[in-house]
C-alpha cells in the first residue's frame, strides 16, 4: 500500500498547541484500584441507545454478569464489575452532567466470577461477524473517551474496504499516562487485540501511533513490531495529535471527508485500551468491567495509573490516592483539554473515563471576558487543526447569528480546544462553538418545519 | 469512606444532596499563558532598544516626542472609555504600543503639542471611533501620523535639521552626500529620480544599517528594528510572511525598476513599517495566505508611491491602503477546512 506516508519521516499536520504535558505518572506502574464497597453502574456509558436493566433489586450478581442490554444496534451492554447484591436501580449523577438510570450494587467482597466468563474460542478461527458479536456481548466501546460501540466501528458497510488499522497510543492530553503504561506493560496483549480488530475488518496492515514523548513505549513497540510484523508511527508531541482525524491525516496523508467516518478513507482507529480490552475478552473471557485510568493534577495528593472497576465512585479513587490537596478548582474526567468538569466527585467511573484530573483553583481559573473580545491576533486560526475560523464562529455565536455558522463549517469542529487554549483574550471559544452548533441545529429544524407547513398549506 | 477530608461533606451516596464542591465549565480547562497584556509587553520590549537608541541620537527632543505621544494615546483611551462608561482598559498596554509606534515614525524636534495631538488622534480617530481594540480597520499609529503628515508636512520632513545634536551626528554623512537640500534620501530619489545619486546614496547604506541619522526616531538603526522583529518571531507573536513578503516585494520591484535594492530596503521607514506596522494584529488578515497577499500588496503600493508620485515615501499610505483591503482579503481568502475539497469561500 503506497498510501501510508513514510513512517520514518517526521509526520506533519497543521495546527495544534503545546500545553505543558505534566505526564508525572508516566513512570508509575499500573496498580489495581480501590476495592469499592458500592458500585454505581450507569446503564448508558456509550454513544447510542441506553440499556434496559436485566436485574432487579435484591438480585445477587457476579463479576462479568450482564446487567443491562438494549435491542438497538448502536448500543453496548453493561456488566457487573463486582459480586454482590443489587441495592437499587436509581437515577444517578453521570459524568456527562445528566442523571442516568444506574444499577447500584453493594459488593460482598467475594469476587465471584460469573460462569459466562469464559474465552469464546480462538478469534482467529472466527468470521468477522462472530468476532463483532462477541465484541458487542463484551460491552466493548472506544476507551479513548469517545465510547462509540466498537462492534459498530468494526462493521464497514458493503463495498467499503478497510486497509489499515491504526492503534492509537498517541495520548496527547496532558497528565494522562494510562495508554503509555498499557503499551509498556501490555504491549503484546495490545497487538493480539489489534490482530483481532484487523481480522474483524479485513485489513492487512497495523500501525501503532505513539507520540515522540514516550521513548520507552516506542522502543518496546518497535521491538514487538519487528517480531509480529506491524509498524510504529512516531508522531510529534503536539496536542491534538491523537484526535482521530488529525491522526489519520498524519499517518496516511488523507483527510476524512466532512461528515464522514475514518472508514471512508479505508482506516479504522482504535485506542490501545480498546485493543487490550478485546484481548481480555477473547483470551480471558472477561467483558469490559474495568479500565486503566490516570489520577493526576495538582489538586490530588498522589499521581497514579490505576485499574479501576467500572462504577467505582470518583471520590473513592481520589481518597485512594491520598485525597484532595489545596483549594479545589476543577475535578475533570478525562484530560484537561477535552475532559468534562464535574461539580461533585460522587460520579461513577465509566468505560470512557481515561483519567481523573483534579486541578487547583489557581490552575483553572481564567479571567474570561464577559463578551467576546477579539484582537484579531489570528492565533486561533493558526492553531485550529481542522482549519476553521474559530474567531468568526465565536463572534457570530456570541451574537446569536446562527445562520452565519453553517457556511463556516462549524459542524466540522472537533472541540479540541486549541483555539480557546491559545486565545490571548481568553474567549471561551469551545463553549461558544458548542452553543453555536446547537443554535444552528435548532434553526435548521425550525426552517424544515416551516418548509413543511408551507408545503401543506 | 477512608481518607475523607474533614470539613468536606462528600459522604452522601444519594444524588442531589451534595454541596457544590468543584467548579464546572466547558473545556479546555487549562489555557495558554499569553494574554493581550503579555503580548503588548513583548511588543514594547521589542521596540525598547530601538526607542532608546533613537532617543540617544535625537536627545531630549526625541524623548519629548516619545513621551508626549504615549501620554496622548493612553490618556485619550482612558478618557473616551470613561465617557462611554466602559471599563478602562489601558492596563492592556495596547494604547502604549500605539503611542510608541507613532513616536517612532515622527522626527525629533517637533513642538511638544504635535506628538501629543498625534497620540490623541491615533486613539480617538484610529481606534475608539470604530469601537476600541479589535474593531479598528486602520492602524491607529499610522492614522495619527497621516493626520500630522497631511496637516503639517513641512514639520514632518525637515524638523530634524533644526536639532543640533542630531545634526552633529549627521555631519559626516551629510558631507559625503550632496543632498542636504532634501530631507531624506528618499526625497532625493523621488524628486531628482537620479539613478546615480541614489546609487551614491547606497554607499551609505552601511550607516543606514548601523545607525542612520536621517529622518524619524524609529529609523535610526535597521539592525535594532530587525532585532526587535527577531524577538517577536521567536515568541511566535508575528507571522514571518508579512515582513519578509513586504520587504521582499519592495526589493524585487526596486531592482526591476533599476534602483539599488539594498537602499530601497533600508530607507524610508520600510523596515519599521514592515516589522511593526504591517504586523499589527487588528489591521492585517487572519490567515497566513491572506497575510502574504497583504504584504505583497503593501510592497507594490510602496514602490509605486516611491517611484511615481510626489510623496517622499509610500510606506505609511501603502499600509493604510492595504488595511482598508483587509476585510476583503479575509472574506475571500479563507483556509480550506479539513475534510473539504477545494476552497470554501462563503463567509
Ligand atoms: S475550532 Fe474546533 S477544531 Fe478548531 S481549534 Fe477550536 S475547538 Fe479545535
Ligand atoms: S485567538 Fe482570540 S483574540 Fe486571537 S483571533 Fe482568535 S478569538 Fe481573536
Amino acid at each position: 500500500m503506497g498510501w501510508v506516508r513514510n513512517l520514518q519521516r517526521e509526520l506533519f499536520t497543521k495546527g495544534g498547541v503545546h500545553p505543558p504535558s505534566n505526564k508525572i505518572a508516566a513512570t508509575v506502574k499500573i496498580f489495581p484500584g480501590p476495592y469499592p464497597e458500592t458500585v454505581i453502574i450507569p446503564l448508558s456509558q456509550h454513544i447510542g441507545a441506553p440499556c434496559e436493566p436485566l436485574v432487579e433489586i435484591h438480585d445477587r450478581v457476579l463479576i462479568g454478569q450482564k446487567i443491562g442490554d438494549s435491542e438497538a444496534y448502536v448500543s453496548a451492554p453493561v456488566h457487573s464489575s463486582v459480586s454482590g447484591e443489587v441495592t437499587g436501580i436509581i437515577g444517578y449523577h453521570h459524568p456527562t452532567g445528566t442523571e442516568v438510570r444506574s444499577v447500584q450494587i453493594l459488593s460482598d467482597g467475594m469476587n465471584e466470577v460469573h460462569p459466562s466468563v469464559e474465552p469464546p474460542g480462538d478469534p482467529m478461527e472466527m468470521t468477522p461477524q462472530q468476532i463483532r458479536k462477541h465484541i458487542r456481548e463484551g460491552g466493548i466501546v472506544g476507551l479513548g473517551g469517545a465510547t462509540f460501540p466498537t462492534h459498530v466501528k468494526l462493521a464497514p458497510p458493503e463495498g467499503k474496504q478497510i486497509e489499515l488499522v491504526i492503534i492509537n497510543g498517541a495520548e496527547c492530553e496532558p497528565y494522562l499516562t494510562g495508554d503509555h503504561r498499557m503499551m509498556v506493560e501490555r504491549g503484546e496483549d495490545i497487538i493480539v487485540g489489534a490482530r483481532v480488530i484487523e481480522r474483524a475488518v479485513g485489513a492487512e496492515r497495523i500501525v501503532v501511533a505513539i507520540e515522540r514523548n514516550k521513548p520507552d513505549a516506542i522502543t518496546l513497540m518497535r521491538e514487538l513490531g519487528a517480531e509480529h510484523g506491524f509498524e510504529v508511527a512516531v508522531l510529534p508531541a503536539r496536542y491534538p495529535m491523537g484526535s482521530e482525524k488529525t491522526l489519520i491525516k498524519g499517518i496516511t496523508g488523507k483527510e476524512v471527508p466532512s461528515g464522514g467516518l475514518p472508514m471512508d478513507v479505508g482506516v479504522v482507529v482504535d485506542n490501545v485500551g480498546t485493543a487490550a480490552a478485546i484481548y481480555d475478552l477473547f483470551y480471558e473471557g472477561m467483558p469490559l468491567v474495568d479500565r486503566v485510568l490516570t489520577v493526576a493534577g495538582d489538586g490530588v495528593a498522589g499521581h497514579a495509573n490505576l485499574r479501576i472497576k467500572v462504577g467505582t465512585l470518583v471520590r473513592d479513587v481520589i481518597d485512594f490516592c491520598g485525597g484532595l490537596v489545596g483549594e479545589p478548582g476543577k475535578a475533570i474526567l478525562g484530560g484537561p483539554m477535552m475532559g468534562l468538569a464535574q461539580y461533585t466527585t460522587s460520579v461513577p467511573v465509566i468505560k470512557g473515563t481515561s483519567g481523573i484530573v483534579v486541578l487547583r483553583g489557581e490552575t483553572v481559573w481564567h479571567r474570561e471576558p464577559a463578551h467576546f473580545v477579539c484582537i484579531r491576533c489570528g492565533r486561533c486560526v493558526r492553531h485550529c487543526p481542522m482549519n476553521l475560523m474559530p474567531y468568526l464562529m465565536g463572534s457570530y455565536s456570541d451574537a446569536g447569528m446562527w445562520e452565519e455558522l453553517g457556511p463556516l463549517n462549524i459542524d466540522d469542529c472537533v472541540e479540541c480546544g486549541c483555539c480557546a487554549y491559545t486565545c490571548p483574550t481568553k474567549n471561551p471559544l469551545v463553549q461558544l462553538i458548542k452553543v453555536g452548533k446547537e443554535g444552528l441545529a435548532r434553526q435548521q429544524r425550525k426552517m424544515e418545519e416551516l418548509a413543511e407547513e408551507w408545503e401543506e398549506a | 469512606m477512608a481518607g475523607k477530608k474533614p470539613g468536606r461533606e462528600v459522604e452522601s451516596v444519594e444524588p442531589g444532596e451534595e454541596p457544590r464542591l468543584f467548579h464546572i465549565g466547558v473545556s479546555p480547562h487549562i489555557r495558554g499563558k499569553h494574554t493581550t497584556t503579555s503580548i503588548m509587553r513583548w511588543v514594547i520590549a521589542a521596540l525598547l532598544p530601538l526607542t532608546a537608541y533613537g532617543v540617544y541620537i535625537g536627545g531630549t527632543d526625541a524623548l519629548v516626542v516619545v513621551l508626549m505621544s504615549v501620554v496622548g494615546a493612553v490618556a485619550t483611551e482612558a478618557v473616551i472609555q470613561k465617557l462611554r462608561h466602559l471599563p478602562v482598559s489601558i492596563g492592556d498596554l495596547s494604547a502604549v504600543v500605539t503611542g510608541l509606534l507613532l513616536a517612532l515614525t515622527l522626527p525629533p524636534g517637533l513642538p511638544f503639542w504635535m506628538p501629543l495631538l498625534g497620540g490623541v488622534v491615533a486613539i480617538a480617530l484610529g481606534k475608539q471611533v470604530f469601537g476600541g481594540l479589535g474593531h479598528n480597520i486602520f492602524n491607529p499609529a499610522l492614522v495619527g501620523r497621516a493626520v500630522l503628515f497631511i496637516s503639517w508636512s513641512e514639520y514632518m520632513t525637515t524638523s530634524w535639521l533644526v536639532n543640533p545634536q542630531a545634526a552633529a551626528v549627521q555631519t559626516s554623512a551629510i558631507k559625503s552626500i550632496n543632498a542636504v537640500t532634501s530631507a531624506t534620501p528618499l526625497a532625493t530619489m523621488g524628486n531628482v529620480r537620479d539613478g546615480e545619486l541614489a546609487l551614491e546614496a547606497s554607499r551609505y547604506c552601511g550607516s543606514l544599517l548601523f545607525g542612520n541619522p536621517w529622518g524619524c526616531i524609529g529609523e535610526v538603526s535597521a539592525l535594532l528594528i530587525l532585532a526587535g522583529l527577531v524577538v517577536l518571531l521567536i515568541k511566535g507573536l508575528v507571522y514571518w510572511g508579512i515582513p519578509v513578503g513586504y520587504v521582499g516585494t519592495v526589493v524585487a520591484l526596486s531592482w526591476v525598476l533599476g534602483m539599488d535594492p539594498l537602499f530601497a530596503a533600508l530607507s524610508g521607514g520600510l523596515l519599521l513599517g514592515a516589522c511593526f506596522m504591517a504586523t499589527d494584529y487588528v489591521t492585517n488578515p487572519m490567515t497566513a495566505r491572506g497575510k502574504l497577499v497583504f504584504a505583497v500588496g503593501c510592497g507594490i503600493i510602496t514602490v509605486v508611491l516611491r517611484f511615481y508620485s510626489n510623496l517622499p515615501e509610500g510606506v505609511m499610505f501603502a499600509i493604510l491602503v492595504m488595511n482598508g483591503f483587509t476585510p476583503l482579503i479575509d472574506r475571500y481568502i479563507t483556509p480550506r477546512p479539513y475534510g473539504h475539497k477545494g476552497l470554501v469561500k462563503k463567509v
